[in-house]
């Protein structure tokens, strides 16, 4: 985690489910309790499942109720794809850059 | 179906081991460092995982077992358990009997009592970590009683797709299944049309519970696959799951039903399905309506529904497998390894043996037409045939790293039995290595480990008497060496005992009492056959029997051991294993008109050996190599190699005037005035009768050099190894054979038997030497 400027910046690596949700969770609430900018960056996420989807809802969620922002940037294609997969990539509302097709 | 059902149970149980193995390992990890979070993860994640692949197979013996051990890690997971040494200990007990359940699994054995004693046994134990008698329930829930079926007169809705509304339970992402495999299986045999993902139930992140499953699914659905099939892609969350499946042009009132049963989403939900565009707006007002028509709501709907997960078909066991598959599939593809048949694999190695001896015959037609074009082509293919070899090889090639985790276990249960305390410390375990070797190696290396333990490293006691840390180490450690993989197992124990060695050895007649032996000899003793120092017998070593069968079994890879030891310091045993067993790079030397070919990895360098030189040994075959003392083998003497070279004995039967005029000596033939000419005029004698060259192929193993003399030395050879049959298996300085490009058979060298065999003889002679100087 680094603090660039007002943003948060928080990185999430490897995967980003069920077995690594517990932890995550509490490094995210970690990182919204510094300030109120927070930018989560999920380009090197290479597996994410329905927890680590829950978890950035989840995230998202706490992040409005606090009023604060939240940003997940960079989606790995694995976030991508399960994002299209659910169609949830509006309701999350960040941008999401389309990778190009192996 | 049967076939599916082989295929996808073989992964299963391939994978289980893998996953016990890495359980076991993160398990000896986990007692040198109790509070690393990843160490638990890891260990909770493969008990977890082998129950959900278990569940969706049916073991519900292996599942009820499993479920209380995953309890009880969950409890070490959340730090209500402490990690001792004893919970790793029941841990590993577990993971054995997981183990053996597989194995039973494997081999098609229905679990009996004695498993069963032996789970309950466990279970009792792991119960007194939960603090509770939790009841372990595996049985299937009672299916509900078929509901009664109702005839409406209505007309279904207008879409023609199927409409799936999927709730999953909180403990469905807890078993061990991830709703969105779900989601991504029904892709495999449909189309979603449009998916509306609910995630009104997921809490924001404070009161997120990240191992429950929040999410809920509406999905239009368009397939050609009957209901069966749809359902039987959710046979594994039935229970946990609230799953309805709507057919094509449903009955609205199976909408108003469906939206009935999900109250609290009520509205949203009717939005929901117009929005998958499997309500109209209209209908949706209709299915609506009529709700509003029947206060007493879903207690008394017009008619039962067919469609309800309480009506649940027979189950498509072909459809539930299929998934699985589909989900083994793209686990393999995610970590971007495929599972090959050994046997495939070797096959293929054997056709790409075959191919190079095939190129190389080609080649030396190509080279006798002296066709440029044709010459460049097979430039290019044999460079291409050369790398096709090295990737092929590659192929065959395993990190040792796994062969020696497994250490960590053996360590940690030998060091317990004999009440010591040993560390093991593991290094270069990413050095690779033939799959074979792998595998051969497991059994000798244990040995090894065992012989250091119980005899190299000393009790605590003696151990600190001697001024060492009261723990002992035994290393591991890999590396490549000259066309080699060297395997070392080090103590720092008391060393191996010269004299007592040699005392044991001359009583029991295995050298003679005045026979003279290098340290390296003495300690080579100990692999013969019924040898054994130690004054006490334990159950683990000790017996004498044992290095014999370590040696052979290395000897049987093209391998040696040899031992590095000093008293009171510490003992290495070096095992020299070749990097692969079928096909090497070879150097192909002349010796007369036979070939042999010399391991190129293990070539050093070429000298000549000029006449005076030879002259200058003394007939003690040394020859000051830049000043360096380096003995040398000639191997014509040694294979006895015909000096009349069989090609032309093959002309001289053919032609046997000619051949009888060449194998005449030449001065015979001489005029009076030519032998005087050649007399006054060494050039012309050179010339006319040159002096045979002879050249020193420098070798080195083991830290050792030779020099081998030859002929002739004949470049880089593609070498396919093919074994010697049994008649020559006592054959000393071969290892094998190959076939040239022209169809002839080239003997490849024993190199490290040479090396040895060149040493040997120099220390008898020192030895003996010494002797003499000794007595005079």
């Amino acid at each position: 985690m680094s603090n660039d400027g007002n943003a948060a910046r928080l990185e999430i690596k490897g995967e980003l489910n069920i077995f690594t949700a517990a932890e995550l969770r509490l490094q995210l609430l970690e990182a919204l309790a510094t300030g109120t900018e927070l930018e989560v960056d999920l380009s090197q996420v290479s597996e994410i499942d329905s927890a680590g989807l829950q978890l950035l809802i989840a995230a998202k969620r706490d992040a409005a109720a606090r009023q604060q922002t939240l940003r997940f940037t960079d989606h790995s294609p694995a976030v991508f794809e399960m994002l299209e997969l659910c169609k949830l990539t509006s309701h999350l509302g960040d941008p999401v850059l389309i990778h190009a097709q192996p | 179906m049967s076939m599916n059902l082989d295929d996808a149970l073989h992964t299963f149980i391939i994978e289980a081991k893998e996953l016990l193995e890495d359980m076991e390992a993160a398990l000896l990890r986990i007692e040198q460092t109790p509070d690393d979070a990843d160490t638990i993860n890891a260990i909770f994640r493969a008990a977890h995982t082998i129950k959900g692949s278990a569940g969706l197979f049916g073991f519900d013996h292996v599942v009820a077992f499993t479920h209380v051990a995953e309890s009880v890690l969950d409890k070490v997971r959340n730090g209500e358990i402490a990690i001792t040494s004893e919970l790793v200990a029941l841990f590993l007990g577990v993971g054995d009997h997981l183990g053996a359940m597989i194995v039973a699994i494997a081999g098609g054995i229905e679990p009996d009592a004695q498993m069963h004693d032996a789970s309950n046994a466990l279970v009792d134990k792991l119960r007194t970590y939960l603090g509770q008698s939790s009841q372990v329930s595996c049985q299937p829930p009672a299916t509900a009683a078929e509901p009664q079926l109702e005839k409406e007169n209505a007309a279904g809705v207008g879409s023609d797709n199927w409409h799936l509304s999927l709730r999953f339970g909180p403990d469905v992402l807890r078993n061990g299944m991830d709703p969105l495999s779900f989601i991504r299986y029904l892709g495999t045999f449909g189309k979603i049309v449009e998916i509306v993902t609910l995630v009104d139930k997921v809490p924001a992140l404070p009161e997120l519970d990240p191992e429950a499953s929040y999410l809920g699914f509406e999905i239009a659905f368009q397939t050609e696959a009957d209901k069966a099939t749809i359902e039987g892609a959710f046979e594994f969350v039935r229970d946990d799951a609230i799953i309805h499946i709507l057919p094509p042009h449903s009955l609205i009132s199976e909408y108003q039903r469906l939206i009935s049963e999900l109250p609290q989403e009520e509205l949203r939900l009717g939005e929901i399905l117009v929005r998958c565009g499997t309500l109209t707006p209209g209908e949706l007002d209709a299915a609506l309506d009529r709700q509003a028509d029947h206060p007493d709501g879903p207690a008394h709907p017009l008619g039962e529904v067919l469609v309800d997960q309480k009506l649940v078909q027979p189950r498509v066991v072909e459809a539930a497998l299929d998934k699985q598959k589909q989900v083994k599939e793209a686990k393999s593809a995610e970590s971007g390894l495929i599972r090959v048949n050994a046997d495939n694999l070797d096959e293929h190695i054997n056709l790409i043996g075959e191919l190079i001896i095939a190129s190389a015959g080609a080649s030396l037609i190509a080279q006798q037409t002296v066709n440029p074009a044709l010459l460049e082509a097979m430039a290019r293919l044999s460079r291409l045939v050369e790398e096709v070899r090295d990737s092929a090889l590659k192929l065959r090639m395993v990190q040792i790293g796994a062969t020696f985790k497994r250490f960590q276990r053996v360590v940690r249960d030998v060091s317990a039995e004999l009440g010591k305390d040993i560390r093991l410390e593991i290094s270069g375990g990413e050095t690779d290595l033939d799959k074979t070797v792998v595998e051969k190696i497991g059994d000798p290396l244990t040995h090894l480990v065992r012989n250091s333990m119980d005899h190299g490293i000393e009790p605590a006691d003696v151990r600190l008497a001697r001024g060492k840390p009261a723990h002992g180490t035994l290393q591991l450690n890999a590396y490549h060496d000259s066309g080699s993989i060297v395997i070392e197992v080090a103590d720092d124990g008391g060393g191996l005992k010269r004299e007592r060695i040699l005392a044991k050895a001359i009583e029991r007649g295995l050298i003679k009492a005045d026979q003279q032996l290098s340290d390296q000899e003495i300690y080579q003793l100990i692999f013969l056959p019924g040898f054994s120092t130690v004054e006490q017998v334990s159950n683990l070593s000790g017996r004498g029997v044992g290095m014999d069968v370590v040696r052979r079994n290395i000897t049987a890879l093209r391998g040696t051991v040899d031992i590095d030891s000093v008293e009171g310091v510490g003992t290495t045993m070096r095992i020299r294993l070749p990097l692969t067993l079928a096909i090497i790079d070879g150097f192909l030397v002349g010796v007369n008109a036979s070939s042999f070919v010399v391991p190129l990895d293990m070539v050093v360098e070429c000298v000549e050996l000029s006449a005076q030189q030879t002259e200058d040994s003394h007939g003690r075959d040394h020859l000051n190599l830049r000043g360096e003392v380096l003995p040398f083998i000639r191997l014509k003497q040694l294979f006895d190699v015909p000096e009349a070279p069989p090609a032309t004995i093959e002309i001289a039967d053919d032609e046997g005037e000619l051949g009888t005029v060449r194998q005449g000596s030449s001065s015979s033939l001489l005029t009076a005035e030519g032998a005087a000419a050649l007399a006054s005029d060494p050039e012309l004698t050179f010339l006319l009768n040159p002096v045979p060259r002879e050249n020193v192929v420098v070798v080195q193993y083991g830290g050792r050099r030779t020099g081998l003399v030859v002929d002739k030395l004949m470049g880089e050879f593609q070498t396919v190894i093919r074994p010697l049959g049994e008649v020559f298996s006592g054959l000393d300085g071969i290892s094998g054979f190959t076939i040239l490009g022209n169809g002839n058979v080239a003997l490849i060298l024993d190199v490290p038997g040479l090396v040895r065999r060149v040493a040997g003889s120099e220390g008898r002679r020192n030895a003996q030497a010494s002797t003499y100087r000794g007595t005079e």
